[in-house]
C-alpha cells in the first residue's frame, strides 16, 4: 500500500461547532490516492507530549490536491491539532487503511453519528458519480442540532435527501439514528455505510442484519502507527478467534466480520 | 573538492553493517509496512517483529495507552508464526539490500532452538535477536530474561543451532541487568541489545479501570531514554561484546548519546510510529555530526563518554 508523509499547508480552517473544526490542507499525493473511508494520521504538535499521531477519516478531497479532515477536540492531542494556524503545516501521513466498498448495491444508506459523519461526505460524492441521487439516503444522528446542522447542509447541497435525528429533539426526529432506519423500505438490495460511536454502530449493524441489508462500518480504536506495525488497534473477530486490526484490515469492515461486544 | 565521507560501518560478530541504525523489533512490522515511507535499502539493519514457532493471537484490547512522552503497550507478542513468516514475509525482505535480523521468542529453550535451526537455513537471515525480555507474556519471554541461569541456557541453545551472529535482547525490569548481560556473553552471544520496554501501567480515572486489558504494559518512547542510557553504560562496564542501544531514541542527539555511552549501534523503535523517516534522518545526522567534529569514523565516538 502506498502511503505518503506530507508537510501539508493549512489553506482553510472552519469552526463547525464549539468543539469541531474543519481543516483543509494541501496534500497532493494523499489527495490523489485517497478513497472514501480511508484515514490519515496527523502529528499532534511538534513536541514529544502528546507523542502519538491522531487518526482522522478523510472528510473530503478536492481539486488542487486538497484534503479535508474534521477534528473534534477531545483531549490534548486533538487540541494541539485544532490550534494549528492557517498557513502553517500539518504533518499528515496517509492515505491509510481500507475504505468503503461500493458497486453492486442499488440503494445506498449512509448512516452517520456525530463526528462519524466525516467520511460519509466523501463517500456520497463518489456514489453520486455512478448513482442517481434518489438511490442514496443520508441519515444523520447527533446529541443536539449544533453538532450536525452544518454537515447536514453539506449533504443537502449535493442534492441528497437528508434525514436527521437528535437526542434532544433540536433538529429532525427526536431519538436515535436507528429510529430513522426503521421506516425505510427497498425492493432492491441495500448497502448500509455507517460511521459513528461504537454503540450506534452496533445498533445499526443489528438493524441491518434484521432487515437483510449488507452493512459496512467504519470503526475507531486507539492506534499508534496506522501502518500495521504496532498491532495496537486489535478488535475481536466475529468468530471470537483472534483479532483484526483497525488500521490495516479496516477501518471499514463488513459488520459481519467483527464481534459486537 | 570531494567531501570526506565518515566511515559509518560497524561489525557485530561476523555481521557487517553499513551504518549503526536499525529498526527495533515490534515497531517496524516485517519491513513491508514502511516500504513506501522509508528507503529500506539505506538502513543499517531491519529487525522484524518477534517470531514464535506457532502464530500467536496476542492480548485482548485495549493494547496501547499514551502516557507523557511515551506509550504503554501490551500486544502479547502477536505474530504470524515461523511458517507464515518464511512463506509470506521473507520474500519481500529478500529483495531488500539490507541485513535482516529476526527477533525470536519461545516458551521453552527447545522452542528457541527449533526457531534458530530453521532460520539458520535461510541465508537472508543475517543474525538473530533473542527476545528474553517481553514483559507482557507469562511464560518464556521475560522469565528467561530475569534469571541469569535461564538467560544462559536460552543463549547457549540458540548459539548451538545458529551459525551467524546471535544478539540477546535484555529486559530493564531486573535488579541487576549486568548479571544477565554477562550470562549472555558467557553463553556465546555476539552482542546484547538493550533495553526492552519498562513495565508500567495507566488507569482511566473516568472508568476507574486500568487502561490496558492486560493491566500492565511496556513503556516505550522518549520517557525511557535516561533508563536505557544508564543501563547501556552499566553493561558496557562489564561485557566486551558489542552493545546495541535501545530506548526512546527520537533524534540524532539521542542516538549519539547511546553511542557515547558505549553502544556500537542503536535501534529506533516507538519513534517509527510518529516519524517514519526517523531512521533515515538519524543515519544522516550521525554522519553530519562526525564531519562536523572532524571524526573519520563512528569508531571514534563509541564509548567516548567513558574515557577519562
Amino acid at each position: 500500500m502506498q502511503a505518503y508523509q506530507q508537510q501539508a499547508e493549512i489553506v482553510n480552517t472552519e469552526k463547525v461547532t464549539d468543539d469541531i473544526y474543519r481543516f483543509t490542507v494541501k496534500a497532493p499525493d494523499i489527495a490523489a490516492d485517497s478513497k472514501p473511508g480511508q484515514f490519515v494520521m496527523v502529528r499532534a504538535g511538534e513536541g514529544l507530549d502528546p507523542l502519538l499521531r491522531r487518526p482522522f477519516s478523510i472528510h473530503q478531497v478536492a481539486e488542487g490536491g486538497l484534503v479535508q479532515i474534521l477534528i473534534k477536540v477531545i483531549g490534548k492531542g486533538t487540541q494541539a491539532i485544532a490550534s494549528l494556524k492557517l498557513g502553517r503545516n500539518m504533518d499528515v501521513l496517509g492515505p491509510l487503511g481500507r475504505g468503503f466498498v461500493h458497486n453492486t448495491m442499488q440503494e445506498h444508506y449512509l448512516v452517520g453519528g456525530g463526528i462519524g459523519v466525516a467520511p460519509l461526505l466523501f463517500l456520497a460524492r463518489q456514489l453520486l458519480k455512478k448513482n442517481e441521487s434518489s438511490a442514496i439516503k443520508v441519515l444523520l444522528g447527533a446529541r443536539t442540532k449544533a453538532e450536525i446542522s452544518t454537515l447536514a447542509d453539506d449533504f443537502a447541497n449535493m442534492g441528497l435527501g437528508v434525514q436527521t435525528s437528535t437526542e434532544d429533539g433540536s433538529l429532525g426526529k427526536q431519538g436515535l439514528v436507528t429510529d430513522l432506519m426503521a421506516p425505510l423500505y427497498s425492493k432492491n438490495p441495500v448497502m448500509v455505510y455507517a460511521c459513528g460511536p461504537y454503540p450506534m454502530l452496533r445498533a445499526v449493524a443489528g438493524v441491518s442484519r434484521d432487515r437483510g441489508w449488507a452493512c459496512q462500518v467504519s470503526l475507531e480504536t486507539i492506534m499508534a502507527c496506522g501502518l500495521g506495525a504496532c498491532l495496537g488497534c486489535a478488535l475481536l473477530r466475529a468468530d471470537m478467534n483472534g483479532y483484526v486490526h483497525v488500521c490495516k484490515d479496516g477501518p471499514v469492515f463488513d459488520a459481519d466480520d467483527v464481534a459486537w461486544l | 573538492m570531494a567531501v570526506e565521507q565518515p566511515d559509518m560501518k560497524i561489525s557485530i560478530g561476523s555481521l557487517r553493517l553499513r551504518n549503526p541504525v536499525m529498526t527495533a523489533s515490534g515497531t517496524f512490522g516485517y519491513g513491508e509496512e514502511y516500504g513506501s515511507l522509508v528507503n529500506l535499502h539505506r538502513l543499517g539493519a531491519i529487525i522484524v517483529k518477534g517470531i514464535s514457532l506457532l502464530p500467536r493471537q496476542g492480548t485482548p484490547p485495549p493494547r496501547i495507552a499514551e502516557t507523557a512522552c511515551g506509550m504503554l503497550n501490551a500486544i502479547g507478542l502477536e505474530n504470524v508464526g515461523l511458517e507464515s513468516f518464511l512463506s509470506e514475509k521473507l520474500p519481500f525482505l529478500q529483495g531488500i539490500n539490507t541485513p535482516l535480523i529476526v527477533n525470536i521468542l519461545g516458551d521453552t529453550v527447545q522452542d528457541y532452538q527449533q526457531l534458530a535451526a530453521r532460520l539458520d537455513e535461510e541465508e537472508k537471515v543475517a543474525a538473530l535477536e533473542v527476545n528474553i525480555s517481553c514483559p507482557n507474556v507469562k511464560q518464556g519471554g521475560v522469565a528467561f530474561g530475569t534469571d541469569p541461569g535461564m538467560a544462559h541456557a536460552v543463549t547457549k541453545g540458540v548459539r548451538q543451532h545458529f551459525s551467524r551472529p546471535v544478539i540477546v535482547k535484555l529486559s530493564p525490569n531486573v535488579t541487576d541487568i549486568t548479571g544477565i548481560a554477562r550470562a549472555a556473553e558467557e553463553a556465546g552471544a555476539d552482542a546484547v541489545s538493550l533495553i526492552n520496554t519498562v513495565l508500567g501501567m495507566a488507569i482511566d480515572i473516568k472508568s476507574c479501570q486500568p487502561k490496558l486489558a492486560n493491566i500492565f504494559g511496556g513503556l516505550s518512547g522518549p520517557a525511557i531514554k535516561p533508563i536505557g542510557l544508564r543501563m547501556v553504560w552499566q553493561v558496557a562496564e562489564c561485557v566486551s561484546i558489542p552493545i546495541i542501544g535501545i530506548g526512546g531514541i527520537t533524534t540524532t542527539e539521542d542516538a549519539i548519546e547511546y553511542i557515547l555511552a558505549g553502544a556500537c549501534a542503536v535501534q529506533v523503535g516507538t519513534t517509527n510510529f510518529i516519524n517514519p523517516r526517523a531512521t533515515e534522518e538519524i543515519i544522516q545526522g550521525i554522519g553530519a555530526f562526525l564531519v562536523e567534529n572532524k571524526m573519520a569514523s563512528i569508531q571514534d565516538l563509541i564509548g567516548r563518554a567513558r574515557q577519562v
